[in-house]
C-alpha cells in the first residue's frame, strides 16, 4: 500500500525540443489516474520513464521506492504495460505469447485468469500474432499485460482506433485490476469521457507540462458552464470576466468559466445579458477551454 | 440495478448514482433490505472507476438511504428515506430551473408557467374530471 510512483521535477528534452519540463507526479496504491494531453504532450515520454525505458535526465523517478533504471527487474515484475503501437512478436501464436509472457512471471501468473480473458475475448490460441485484427491484438497484449496480476497498470493511449468492444475490455480490465486487490492503474487517453468515468485523479498535460492535476471531482469544481443571452448580437466573443472558452454567435453564447458564479453574472449583467442557464463543466469543456486559453496568454487574467 | 451515466451534463457520476439510487428508492423500485450490486459489479456495468461507486455508497449511508454490513454488502434501508429540506429543495430546484430555461426559449413568462403547473396538478387530480387514470379499473 502507499505510494506507487514518485515523480519529481522530471525534465528531458530530445536533441533541441523539449519533451518533459519540470514534470512532477504521484500515484498512491488502489487509484485510477487518467493523462490527458494533446499528442506530443509528453504523456507517452512520462510513462516510458516510468518503465526504465527512458533514463531521468534531471529530477527523479521513483517506481515502489525502485529506480527503473537501475532495478528493472523488481520494477517491471510488478507492473502491467500495453501501448498504443502493442508491440508484440508478430511470429508467436497467441498460446506462444501467453507461454512466452509467463516466463516472465513464473510466481504470479494467474494462468486461470489468462484463460477466463481468453475465452471471453473469443481468441484463437493457434493464430498467429500477424493474423489478428487490431482489436484482438490490443485484447492479446491486454491480456499479457494483466495475467500477472500487476501492482501498477500502465496504458498508453489503450483505446486507440479500437472499436467499442475492444474499449470495454480494456475498461473492464481497468475495473477489475482496482476493484480486485485495490491495485493502481495509470492510463493516457484521447478520449475524455472516458478518462472522466474511469479516473480517480486526472493529468493535464500541455508541451511538456503539467497544467491541471488533482483529484477529478476538485478539478472539475472549479469550472462551469453557462448559456448567455444578449439584448443585442455579437459578431466576436464578448468579452466576459472569467471566460475561459466560448463558442456560439449573434445573441447565444455558451461560455466555460472559472470562478465565482456571482462574479460571471455581473459581467454578463454589463454587457446588456443574461445567464439562461449554468452546470458543472465537463472534463471535455475545461480541456479544451484550457488548451485554447495557452494558445492565447494575451487573455490570461 | 437500472442507472444510466452521463458524462455530457457536467454533475459528477457519484452525484449521478447517488440520485438514482434515491430515486429508485423513493419510487420502490429499490426495496428496504434489498442489497445494492456489489462495488466491482456496478464498476463493471457503470464503466466506472470502483472509488466513484465506494464515494457514491458512502454518500447514501450518510443519507441514510443505505447501509454496509461489514463482509457482505450494502442494502436499501428501512423505511423511506428521510432526505433533508435543502436537499429536496435542491432536487426540485434543479427541475425548475431546466423548466424555466425551457419556457425562456418557447417565450413562456414564469406566471404562465405557474398558472399552467396548476391546471396540470388540477387534472392529475383523481375525480375532478373524466381521468384517463379512471378508465381502467
Amino acid at each position: 500500500m502507499g505510494q506507487i510512483v514518485d515523480v519529481n521535477d522530471l525534465s528531458r528534452s530530445f536533441g533541441s525540443k523539449s519533451a518533459l519540463d519540470g514534470v512532477s507526479f504521484h500515484a498512491t496504491a488502489g487509484q485510477v489516474y487518467g493523462l490527458v494531453g494533446a499528442n506530443g504532450a509528453g504523456k507517452t515520454t512520462l510513462l516510458k520513464h516510468l518503465l526504465g525505458l527512458l533514463r531521468a535526465a534531471t529530477g527523479a523517478v521513483r517506481v515502489f521506492g525502485l529506480d527503473p533504471v537501475r532495478d528493472p527487474v523488481g520494477v517491471l515484475s510488478r507492473v502491467g504495460y500495453l501501448s498504443e503501437e502493442r508491440e508484440l512478436p508478430e511470429w508467436m501464436r497467441v498460446d506462444e505469447l501467453m507461454r512466452y509472457t509467463q516466463a516472465f512471471h513464473t510466481t504470479t501468473w494467474d494462468a486461470t485468469y489468462a484463460r477466463e480473458l481468453l475465452e471471453s475475448f473469443a481468441l484463437d490460441p493457434s493464430k498467429k500474432v500477424k493474423d489478428l485484427s487490431k482489436g484482438m491484438r490490443a485484447q492479446a497484449g491486454l491480456i499479457a499485460a494483466v495475467a500477472h496480476r500487476p501492482e501498477l497498470l500502465i496504458l498508453d493511449e489503450p483505446s486507440s482506433g479500437l472499436d467499442a468492444v475492444v474499449r470495454r475490455d480494456i475498461l473492464d480490465a481497468i475495473v477489475r485490476t482496482v476493484a480486485d486487490d485495490g491495485r493502481t492503474v495509470i492510463f493516457s487517453s484521447h478520449l475524455l469521457d472516458e478518462v472522466e468515468r474511469m479516473s480517480d485523479h486526472v493529468t493535464l498535460m500541455h508541451q511538456g507540462r503539467v497544467t491541471l492535476s488533482g483529484a477529478l471531482d476538485e478539478v472539475r469544481r472549479g469550472y462551469q458552464r453557462s448559456r448567455v443571452r444578449f439584448a443585442e448580437p455579437f459578431d466576436q466573443p464578448p468579452s466576459l470576466d472569467t471566460a475561459l472558452a466560448m463558442e456560439g454567435g449573434g445573441r447565444t453564447w455558451s461560455v466555460v468559466h472559472s470562478g465565482s458564479l456571482e462574479q460571471f453574472h455581473h459581467s454578463v449583467l454589463a454587457l446588456g445579458g443574461e445567464v439562461v442557464e449554468s452546470r458543472d463543466a465537463t472534463l471535455e469543456e475545461i480541456f479544451l477551454a484550457r488548451a485554447g486559453r495557452s494558445r492565447q496568454p494575451a487573455e490570461a487574467a | 440495478m437500472d442507472i444510466t451515466i452521463n458524462v455530457t451534463d457536467g454533475v459528477p457520476i457519484y452525484k449521478q448514482i447517488v440520485n438514482q439510487v434515491k430515486y429508485l428508492v423513493a419510487s420502490g423500485l429499490l426495496l428496504p433490505g434489498e442489497e445494492l450490486p456489489a462495488i466491482r459489479t456496478l464498476a463493471l456495468q457503470l464503466k466506472v472507476t470502483p472509488n466513484t461507486i465506494v464515494k457514491a455508497y458512502g454518500e447514501l449511508e450518510i443519507a441514510g438511504v443505505a447501509y454496509s454490513r461489514r463482509g457482505s454488502g450494502t442494502f436499501v434501508s428501512e423505511g423511506r428515506p428521510q432526505l433533508a429540506l435543502r436537499e429536496r429543495r435542491r432536487i426540485i430546484e434543479q427541475r425548475i430551473d431546466a423548466l424555466l430555461a425551457e419556457a425562456h426559449q418557447l417565450n413562456f413568462t414564469a406566471d404562465d408557467i405557474l398558472r399552467m403547473v396548476r391546471e396540470r396538478k388540477a387534472a392529475m387530480a383523481p375525480g375532478t374530471t373524466a381521468e384517463p387514470a379512471d378508465v381502467e379499473k
